[in-house]
């Protein structure tokens, strides 16, 4: 939906922003939440039907983090999101239709096929394709931001990371490097309690993987990440300090991953206890519960948003599913630029 | 003697091992109680406890540095990749540090890789990588390459027995297909030498891994025509430089075929010992049959044309035998 559709349906009352979030604001920000969980249900009845080729990996319970942090980005911006992050992708601006497409390997996909998941990169919304190996965007996000500090274009980059990515030693050396020369870029941690099967009490000894931006000499803080308005109003305030020259900040979201690492996976090592906590805290309905309790959105003109959200997936996976496969040959070409 | 899979070989290696010696343990991400992203280690906590099932952090330049550090002090310990392709990470300490440790200062450094190799399991660009080559290059390092349960358990005793830091390639594609019954003897595969696959008189294929069972499927539809030897390498490096002269000897033909890319492959350093060894021999080019030069490209259709195939391979061996 566009934003002046959205627009239309909220309801106008005296309405004080929130986090500097306006009530359409707030709307738009239901919409790629939802949208984001509605797409990747989908991708998950896909893959129980045998659709998808390789592994599905979802960020349910992620949705604030993503959609959050990234609406606090202006066009120019950059984005380097990871894995969990469809809901980022989306508020930057990739179409449904690519991001279907890119998910089904199809060829007229952003990456035609070539490679798989969320790895596809796009330079008109400037969003930077990860690789697998975990780390390794950290300090090419660093990279795109001294890129913005040597231009002066006042572009801020954001990007990604998991905890069990912040173990790496790339974690180390693109976060230094960044606060060194003191780059327009904004790190946050997706802490969604596990890395695969391991939990955090196996990843690190410290509270707070914030904690470690101290050593850095950067801003280090902990937000509820189910909370998308929290998760918008601290992120905000790092790009406008980082767009200022102030340099990085490092954000640690507390979140769940509220599926397996991927769809094959059970995920029978979460304790049962640990998952009802968290299911009591979806970002969805904790959304929800703000927009009715601030008269913004009734649940009729919700339900409506949401019925418009299934028929937009509907035609976006239509469309891709009945999309050619690429021709074999097509895969010798492209590994040099022309 | 019951049927095993290659990947319940690995299994029962490891464990027999970690049985007999004290100092062998295991580390990786999720091999604890997960049992590892392909389940080689599931129960393995259970019966060694974790203390020698080591889950790690997600780090696996510090996973090889640890595991240098523990050699040194002899044990010795076994490092799972989760995919092969994450070993990029941790590149310096095999290359640099845990490769040349005995040639500089004599110390051995006794430890195990498990690379979980290869392609044909729509994996995209960095799940599905034969990162073989990268290390070939690297005196110090020894490589190994089962293509079966056999191998597969011989070799992994084998490379936990070496003093020597050993790449264990793993191939995925195999993990459930490969069968075979083996006895419950204490037998290992030597590091160093190669297996005939099959026997024939008119031409050499000189391969390992994931495309012995794919060349032997070539070689039996060429069967009523060309009678196709088949060597299993099993060990990269060092190479058993003797089973294959003699092979080519015989056959005065040879074809070589793997899953990694053509350029830079184990086959381009085969294919010039060949020559210097025994050129005179040849009467045809040696040629080769190998992933095309690109990435391993995601959707099936672009995959299969990237891969080697027994169609592949039988048009490779037809076109050297018309030679
Ligand atoms: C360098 C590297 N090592 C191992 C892997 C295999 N792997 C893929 S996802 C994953 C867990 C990642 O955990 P985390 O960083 O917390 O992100 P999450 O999946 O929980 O969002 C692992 C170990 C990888 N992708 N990259
Ligand atoms: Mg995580």
């Amino acid at each position: 939906m566009t934003q002046a559709e959205l627009s239309e349906l909220v309801k106008r009352s005296e309405f004080t922003p929130v986090a500097g979030l306006s009530a359409e604001d707030c709307v738009t920000l239901y919409y790629y939440m939802q949208l984001t969980r509605t797409f990747e249900m989908r991708l998950a009845s896909f893959y129980r039907q045998g659709k998808m080729v390789g592994g599905v990996y979802l960020g349910t319970g992620n949705e604030a983090t993503s959609v959050g942090a990234t609406y606090t980005l202006e066009d120019r911006d950059i984005l380097a999101p990871t894995h969990r992050d469809i809901g980022a992708h989306f508020v930057k601006g990739e179409s449904l239709r690519a991001m279907a497409l890119q998910l089904l390997g199809r060829a007229e996909g952003p990456t035609g096929g070539k490679d798989n998941g969320l790895h596809q990169g796009n330079k008109e919304i400037n969003t930077l394709g990860m690789i697998s190996h975990l780390g390794a965007m950290i300090s090419v996000a660093a990279g795109a931001a001294l890129a913005s500090k040597i231009k002066k274009s006042g572009q801020v980059a954001i990007h990604f990371i998991g905890d069990g990515t912040s173990s790496i030693g790339d974690f180390h050396e693109g976060l230094n490097f960044a606060s060194v020369m003191e780059l327009p870029v904004v790190y946050i941690i997706e802490n969604n309690q596990y890395a695969y099967s391991t939990p955090n009490s196996k990843q690190y000894a410290c509270d707070w993987i914030a904690q470690r931006a101290h050593g850095f000499d950067m801003p280090g803080i902990v937000v509820d990440g189910t909370d998308v308005v929290e998760m918008y109003r601290v992120t905000k305030w790092a790009v406008e300090r980082a767009r200022r020259g102030e340099g990085p900040a490092l954000i640690e979201s507390q979140t769940m991953r509220m599926r397996g690492h991927s769809e094959h996976d059970s995920a029978d090592y979460v304790p049962q206890k640990v998952m009802e906590k968290w299911e009591d805290k979806d970002p969805i309905d904790i959304l929800k519960n703000y927009l009715r309790d601030w008269g913004v959105l009734t649940d009729v003109t919700r339900e409506q948003i949401d019925e418009q959200i299934e028929s937009e997936v509907e035609k976006a996976f239509e469309y891709a599913l009945d999309a050619p496969v690429p021709e074999g040959p097509e895969a010798a070409n492209g590994v040099y630029a022309r | 003697m019951a049927e095993i899979t290659y990947i319940q070989a690995i299994s029962e290696g490891l464990r027999e091992e970690m049985q007999r010696d004290e100092s062998v343990f295991l580390l990786g991400e999720d091999i604890g109680n997960y049992g590892g992203a392909f389940k080689v280690t599931k129960g393995f906590v259970e019966e060694f406890g974790e203390e020698r099932v080591i889950d790690t952090p997600l780090a696996e330049s510090a996973i090889f540095g640890m595991s240098i550090g523990a050699a040194l002090q002899d044990m010795r310990p076994v490092a799972e990749m989760q995919f092969s392709d994450f070993v990029s990470t941790g590149f310096n300490q095999l290359v640099n540090n845990a490769a040349k440790i005995h040639y500089r200062w004599g110390a051995a450094v006794p430890m195990t890789v498990r690379m979980p190799t290869g392609g044909g399991v729509h994996g995209g660009p960095f799940h599905s990588q034969n990162t073989e080559a990268w290390f070939f290059h690297v005196p110090g390092l020894k490589l190994v390459a089962p293509s079966n349960p056999y191998d597969a358990k011989g070799l992994i005793k084998a490379a936990i027995r070496d003093k020597n830091p050993v790449l264990y390639f793993e191939h995925k594609y195999l993990y459930r297909r490969e069968k075979q019954e083996l006895s419950g003897d204490d037998f290992l595969v030597e590091i160093g030498k190669g297996r005939v696959a099959r026997e024939g008189e008119d031409l050499t294929v000189l391969t390992y891994g994931s495309m012995v069972p794919t060349s032997l499927e070539a070689a039996s539809h060429l069967e009523s025509r060309i009678d196709v030897e088949v060597i299993d390498l099993r060990s990269l490096m060092p190479l058993d430089m003797e089973l294959i002269i003699g092979s080519i000897k015989k056959t005065n033909k040879a074809l070589i075929v793997h899953e990694d890319i053509k350029t830079g492959g184990i086959g381009a350093e085969l294919s010039a010992r060949i020559t210097e060894e025994a050129f005179e021999w040849l009467d045809g080019p040696i040629r080769r049959v190998a992933s095309i030069d690109t990435p391993v490209p995601f959707a099936p259709s672009l995959e299969e044309y990237f891969m080697p195939n027994p169609d592949k391979i039988a048009a490779g061996i037809q076109q050297l035998w018309d030679y």
